[in-house]
């Protein structure tokens, strides 16, 4: 059976072109790689190459003719020791045809943001074995290090993490017990330790990738996100990368609008990694050792502002908390407040305020931003009416902006206000002081929405 | 490049453990699938982006030659010669490229994204000169683990001017890690010649020395010199000694993607490499001259390659597409 030549799509939109001319005649020897004709687009001309071997037995459309559609059968192709008879049966067009979609287009599922209302989902449960007084600092560091104590692939890299014990001390000590196979300083390198770190959890490894700030991190961003998050998508199943990228985030004192950012609702938006962000020195250390054993790429935000503060902190080397479980705070039937990081403490002395003024504020610190605690959210608007969301990262496509919709699409007859989002200003960070604080959600603010929503306005 | 050169003094040196046949092989069946998928392609069974690898075949199957079980591959997206060489089956991979569920990705990867872990090929990647680092890092890997795993990170011209790969270059030499970088100078990335984008030289084996990485440059046309230097170099970084950057001067007979006009290069010039630096008319003429076989075990081995091919084709337009559901899986492990 003669091999028929197909007019080729030369680009992934093409659907017919020209075929300006034939580089070989009927009766011509052909060998695979051969160009055989020359095809016009609309924007080239491109050479068409023979795909088999044989004889070019026919041309059934000739060097000059316009409009041939894709497919359609240009010529005959006879093997080796074919007869010529056996062209006439073969010129009949046999197209190559996409088979049918297997099932019916589906209905979308916004799988992650907003999943079907469900059950009432767990809480984060109370922890009531044996605490010590720590810093969140030191709450992080305990963390790693129970980690790579119990599992050899657990390392560390980034920049100052060893000899300088931390750029702000997290990793102090870790040298010391773990040696400078496994608490690796690297050079200022953002995106080749990002890359470098990405590549170590591909081959198995379980690296901790430390931004001296997550700033820095928009230097290694195309690794965190085209890399390490779309990576076991596009390889089916198959290629995982567990791997934690953390350092602190948010709004820092006094440095300006490059090292005072949120990178919450950047690295929030992606699909394939999850996004957690600590408030309290349980919070850190809990939070830090699920995101070292989880099997995925997660991101760590940490804040400055908080390394130094103290809390009780578990001390039993099994604690975790899960990813994905927000907390509630504070209790209360007025108004819930969201919030995560440093901003759950600032809305904790909102609700005082508010109390002080007979409004009782239910404060929800989320953990988690992706996978997002939406149930929690939900249940507390259903028993609250009211929502006010705080995070210190910009308004526009932030977490504030999410939750909002979140709750239109699921809790919106429950509703008795607008949603009120307290953010950043829309400004970069300024340095000068008064400018700073002016930049960020505080107290006021936080309690001025709050009365808003409750419809109990300044007297 | 030139056959003569093969055949006298450097064809001499060949290693005697070569398999003069499976070299053979092994690029013959690179360039039938590349064929046979340029041909998918024009039939619309082919989306996307497809970067044909025609023309390179002798700088991965004499690399791969050169390798031992347990080391690693990576490479960007003119991938699918790589994954060949790496041991992947055709057919998985012919049916990724037409998006089908027995592809390697289950059909959610494309041309430019498969991995095997079993066979060490980590990919298949996207953005030029991304998979730097990441080859970085699994040779950091082999080195943590003490593995004696070697990574060959490929790259092509076009990715030397990254930032990244200097990033990657600086702490590959500071902590010794047992990678080889190859650079595939095919002297075009994308349109753009080697000359109109390296400021001070085209001499890209160069490009590691104020790192202090040993750089050479290898006839990426000649399979038995890649072979050669690769056993030499390989060894080199598996001995802890650090690693190499490997220029693989080499060409590309096919446009950057399917859909290149090519209007950066003359006819000649591409006629002219086929016509005298073919590295498969290389190796056949010199098997055929020193008698390490037959016109009609060529022919055999042709055949076979070109059985391979027709399955894998077959194979990938008879898988069916994946299923709607497939839409939500692999997001995260474990969802």
């Amino acid at each position: 059976m003669p091999i028929q030549i197909l007019m080729p799509a030369l680009s992934p939109t093409m659907t017919e072109g020209k075929l300006a001319r034939w580089l070989k005649a009927e009766g011509d020897k052909i060998k695979s790689g051969d160009v055989l004709a020359e095809i016009e687009t609309d924007k080239a001309t491109m050479e068409m190459e023979a795909a088999d071997d044989g004889i070019l037995g026919r041309i059934l459309v000739p060097g000059g003719s316009e409009g041939v559609k894709v497919n359609t059968p240009i010529g005959l192709i006879l093997a080796e020791g074919e007869d010529k008879s056996a062209l006439e049966a073969a010129a009949a067009p046999v197209a190559a045809t996409l088979p049918a979609e297997p099932v019916p287009v589906p209905v979308p599922v916004p799988a992650v943001v907003s999943p079907a209302p469900a059950a009432p989902q767990p809480q984060q449960k109370a922890y009531a074995g044996p605490t010590k007084r720590q810093t969140v600092r030191e709450a992080l560091r305990d963390a790693m290090a129970e980690e790579m104590r119990r599992d050899p692939n657990v390392f560390l890299l980034g920049e100052e993490v060893g000899q300088y014990q931390g750029a702000y001390k997290v990793s102090q000590g870790l040298l010391d017990e773990f040696g400078p196979k496994r608490v690796i300083d690297t050079p200022i390198t953002e995106m080749g330790f990002a890359g470098l770190g990405v590549g170590a959890a591909f081959g198995g490894l379980r690296p901790i990738v430390e931004f001296m700030t997550f700033n820095f991190s928009m230097q290694a961003i195309d690794q965190i996100v085209n890399s390490a998050s779309k990576t076991l998508y596009m390889s089916g199943g198959q290629q995982t990368c567990p791997i934690v990228f953390r350092g602190p985030n948010g709004a820092a004192s006094r440095v300006a609008a490059q090292h005072s950012q949120c990178y919450a609702s950047w690295y929030a938006h992606c699909p394939g990694m999850k996004v957690v962000a600590p408030w309290s020195g349980m919070d850190a250390k809990g939070l830090l050792k699920s995101a070292i054993r989880d099997p995925n790429p997660v991101i760590f935000l940490e804040n400055e502002m908080m390394y130094g503060q103290s809390f009780d902190v578990p001390e039993d080397a099994d604690f975790t908390l899960p990813i994905g479980l927000a907390r509630i705070e504070r209790a209360g039937g007025d108004v819930t407040i969201t919030a995560f990081s440093r901003m759950v403490g600032v809305a904790l002395e909102a609700a005082e305020a508010l109390a002080k003024e007979g409004i009782e504020a239910e404060v929800i610190n989320l953990l988690s931003l992706r996978p997002l605690d939406s149930a929690a959210i939900i249940e507390s608007v259903k028993k609250t009416n009211r929502l006010v969301t705080v995070e210190e990262g910009w308004p526009f496509a932030g977490i504030g902006a999410e939750i909002a919709a979140l709750v239109m699409d699921q809790a919106f007859d429950w509703l008795d206000a607008p949603v009120n989002r307290v953010a950043g200003e829309d400004v970069p960070m300024p340095y000068a002081a008064n400018l700073e604080k002016l930049a960020l959600p505080d107290v006021p603010k936080i309690v001025a929405a709050a009365k808003a929503v409750c419809y109990r306005g300044q007297k | 490049m030139a056959t003569a050169k093969s055949t006298s003094s450097k064809g001499a040196s060949k290693s005697p453990s070569t398999d003069l046949l499976k070299l053979y092989r092994d690029m013959l069946l690179i360039r039938r699938f590349e064929e046979k998928a340029g041909q998918l392609y024009g039939m619309g069974l082919i989306g996307g982006f497809c970067h044909l690898y025609i023309g390179q075949e002798a700088v991965v199957v004499g690399l791969t030659a050169a390798t031992r079980p347990g080391d690693s591959f990576i490479t960007s997206y003119r991938d699918h010669g790589h994954m060949l060489a790496a041991g992947m089956d055709p057919k998985g991979v012919m049916a990724e490229l037409t998006g089908r569920v027995g592809g390697y990705s289950r059909g959610k990867g494309g041309s430019m994204h498969m991995f095997s872990r079993e066979k060490g090929f980590f990919g298949g990647h996207g953005i030029v000169a991304a998979q730097v680092p990441l080859g970085t890092g699994l040779a950091f890997g082999h080195k943590y683990r003490e593995d004696g795993g070697v990574c060959l990170c490929f790259l092509g011209d076009g990715a030397v001017n990254q930032g990244q790969v200097y990033e990657s270059f600086n702490m590959a030499a500071l902590w010794k890690l047992p990678v080889i970088y190859v650079i595939e100078n095919n002297r075009y990335g994308m349109g753009t010649s080697v000359e109109r984008a390296s400021a001070s030289s085209t001499e890209l084996h160069r490009r590691g020395d104020a790192y202090g990485i040993p750089g050479i440059a290898v006839d990426g046309m000649d399979v038995l010199e890649v072979e050669k230097a690769g056993r030499k170099w390989i060894a080199h970084a598996r001995e802890g000694k650090g690693p190499v950057v490997l220029e693989m001067k080499t060409y590309r007979y096919r446009g950057h993607s399917m859909s290149d006009p090519a209007k950066y290069r003359t006819k000649e010039e591409v006629s002219k490499v086929r016509a005298e630096h073919d590295p498969i008319d290389t190796l056949a003429k010199l098997i055929l001259e020193g008698k390490a076989a037959g016109e009609d075990q060529l022919k055999e081995i042709d055949r076979e390659v070109k059985e391979i091919c027709t399955n894998a084709s077959d194979f990938a337009q008879a898988s069916p597409l994946p299923e709607a559901k497939e839409l939500f899986t692999d997001i995260l492990v474990g969802i």
